[in-house]
């Protein structure tokens, strides 16, 4: 997702930009022509697959791999899995909002140090922010395995000063999954913020200091204003990945840390519960959409203020 | 813009600047610190396989990558479906961003929703739909390189197309009018104007399809049969304890990255002079 912003950041910086071209009334075939192969590809494999999902949520839960399954319209494993998992699904929220939250409060100073600090070492930061997402997300995620392990500098570190006791841990505890997730997503956060803060007219805030606005001020009243598009994208770059991952919660967890897509992972592939699962990932795409639309509102409304 | 406002004493300006500052390099620290223990643990000579602490020091896993078992198979098998993804993503994609921009049809509304949505859904839900749906039509017991494959192209299209359709956005297409003023028919001004024009933009989003290709676990964990891809491996090692040799393909693949990105940047000040 990530990818989007770097991509336009890549995309978009290796040459002038120029107005918007109005596209031109060209013979109307070659338009669909061009379209086909990829819409029909998205087509197939992602609209149809999620009608199948959709479908398979409502098969007879009776059913197995084997014998097949018989679309009954029970809705009542929606229900059946509300209850079973609502302390996994409230996890996965909870801490996709925890890294969210971190990855906005990390990200946005590294974002504006970046755009309106770093001066001839501006290339080079951003650089440094998107590379880590080329390197295995596996490979870096377990590398907090080291980080963070009983006997690592920073369990030492935190016990020497009393914030965790002697045998306090930090591996295998949500502080260390919530750590992994804010890690992996931070740089979906700070890309965007980046790309809307680079573009701000710096003429506007120089206007706000000759009408006497501290730094503060004319930060609260042009910067972060001005900013919000990217922070909005960013936050919904980092919550929607982060509340479907279950890699941090596997490998830096325990079962009392797993997040609702280690059981959509677990259902779908262990038990080969199928109804179980797409009801899972169903009421997961659910709520995402749910809070991203309440989200975009409310960050829509803020932004008039 | 210092010299202007007294409102704030230039001690307290000089400490906010600099905090802004030695925030962002501790969150670089903090986005790096994984990064230095791959590179570290690269080199690591472990005493058990269930250790994930600095034993000692060897040359071994450099010199002899191979020599964990099932590892080279599995970046193998990742390369050539990160390749044929970012062939067959790239292609399509592209065709898609011309045909937003360029030209005009019917339905723009539901074409940009269904490639946008894909970027928005969690890989999860795409992974278990893509599931559901090929066990639906039997194919569940038939899974494999060709089904990673057909995933991968799906969820990288959206990121090709967003790409190249901000490249040629941005792109002036008045410089074509010129070429066929100059006489050159549709397909020469494609070829000579257009397209290495277009080309960076391209080039990007086929990097970002390949690093997304080569990099997916969730969506392949759902769908791969019985093909091991290199996140599958190093998954499925994450049980039973993770070979160092893992560390030299992440360190490896950093550094292919850091070269790319930093000759993409000296490509990019050349153009600029």
């Amino acid at each position: 997702m990530s990818a989007v912003q770097t991509g336009a950041v890549v995309g978009g910086s290796l040459g002038p930009h120029t107005d918007r071209v109005e596209p031109r009334p060209k013979g109307s075939r070659t338009g669909y022509l061009l379209l086909l192969p990829g819409m029909l590809w998205l087509l197939l494999f992602f609209a149809v697959p999620t009608i199948q999902l959709l479908a398979t949520s409502l098969y007879d839960p009776n059913g197995s791999l084997e014998s097949g399954y018989a679309m009954t319209w029970h809705f009542g494993t929606y229900l059946d899995v509300l209850s079973a998992y609502r302390a996994p699904f409230l996890r996965s929220l909870g801490y996709a909002v925890s890294a969210t939250v971190l990855a906005l409060v990390f990200g946005y100073p590294l974002a504006y140090a970046i755009a309106f600090k770093a001066g001839r070492w501006r290339n080079l930061m951003l650089v440094l922010v998107i590379a880590p997402f080329f390197t295995s997300f596996l490979v870096r995620t377990l590398a907090w395995k080291s980080i963070l392990a009983d006997n690592g500098f920073i369990v030492s570190g935190l016990q020497a000063v009393h914030v965790l006791g002697p045998d306090g841990r930090l591996l295998a505890t949500s502080v260390a999954v919530v750590t992994g997730l804010t890690y992996n997503f931070l740089p979906f956060m700070v890309l965007p913020i980046y790309a809307s803060l680079e573009k701000i007219d710096l003429r506007l805030v120089e206007a706000g200091k000759d009408l006497y606005a501290n730094g503060v001020t004319s930060f609260r009243k042009i910067t972060l204003p001005l900013s919000m598009p990217g922070v909005v994208a960013g936050t919904l770059l980092t919550f929607i990945p982060a509340a479907g991952d279950y890699i941090n919660a596997q490998l830096l967890g325990t079962p009392q840390q797993y997040m609702i897509g280690n059981v959509i992972d677990n259902t779908f592939l262990v038990q080969l519960d199928y109804p179980v699962a797409a009801a899972c990932s169903v009421i997961l795409m659910a709520a995402i959409v749910l809070m991203v639309l309440v989200y975009v509102r409310r960050a829509g409304t803020e932004d008039l203020l | 813009m210092s010299a202007r406002t007294p409102a704030l004493p230039r001690a307290g300006r000089w400490v906010a600047d600099h905090v802004v500052m030695t925030v962002a390099l501790l969150v670089l620290v903090y986005m790096f610190l994984p990064i230095f223990f791959v590179v570290l643990m690269s080199f690591n000579d472990p005493v058990s396989r269930l250790t994930y602490e600095f034993d000692a020091f060897t040359w071994d896993n450099w010199t002899n990558p191979c020599q964990s078992p099932g590892m080279c198979s599995s970046v193998v098998t990742s390369l050539q479906i990160g390749f044929l993804a970012t062939l067959g993503a790239t292609l399509l994609g592209t065709l898609v961003a011309f045909a937003l921009v360029r030209h005009r049809f019917r339905g723009r509304a539901g074409t940009s929703l269904l490639i946008f949505l894909p970027m928005a859904t969690p890989e999860v839900v795409m992974g278990s739909s893509l599931l559901a749906l090929f066990s639906s039509v039997g194919l569940a017991g038939r899974l494999g390189f060709w089904s990673i494959l057909v995933a991968h192209i799906m969820f990288c299209l959206s990121f090709v197309v967003v790409t190249v359709k901000a490249r040629l956005t941005g792109l002036d297409s008045t410089l074509e009018q010129a070429a066929m003023d100059l006489y050159a028919n549709e397909w020469q001004a494609f070829w000579r104007v257009t397209f290495p024009l277009v080309f960076p933009g391209i080039l990007a989003a086929a990097l970002l399809s390949f690093s997304l290709s080569f990099d997916d676990f969730i969506v392949t964990n759902f769908n791969h049969g019985n093909t091991i891809t290199f996140p599958m491996f190093v998954w499925g090692s994450a049980q039973r304890g993770i070979p160092p040799q893992v560390n030299v393909v992440g360190t490896v693949m950093f550094l292919i990255a850091l070269v790319l990105v930093a000759g993409g940047g000296l490509v990019q000040r050349r153009r600029a002079r």
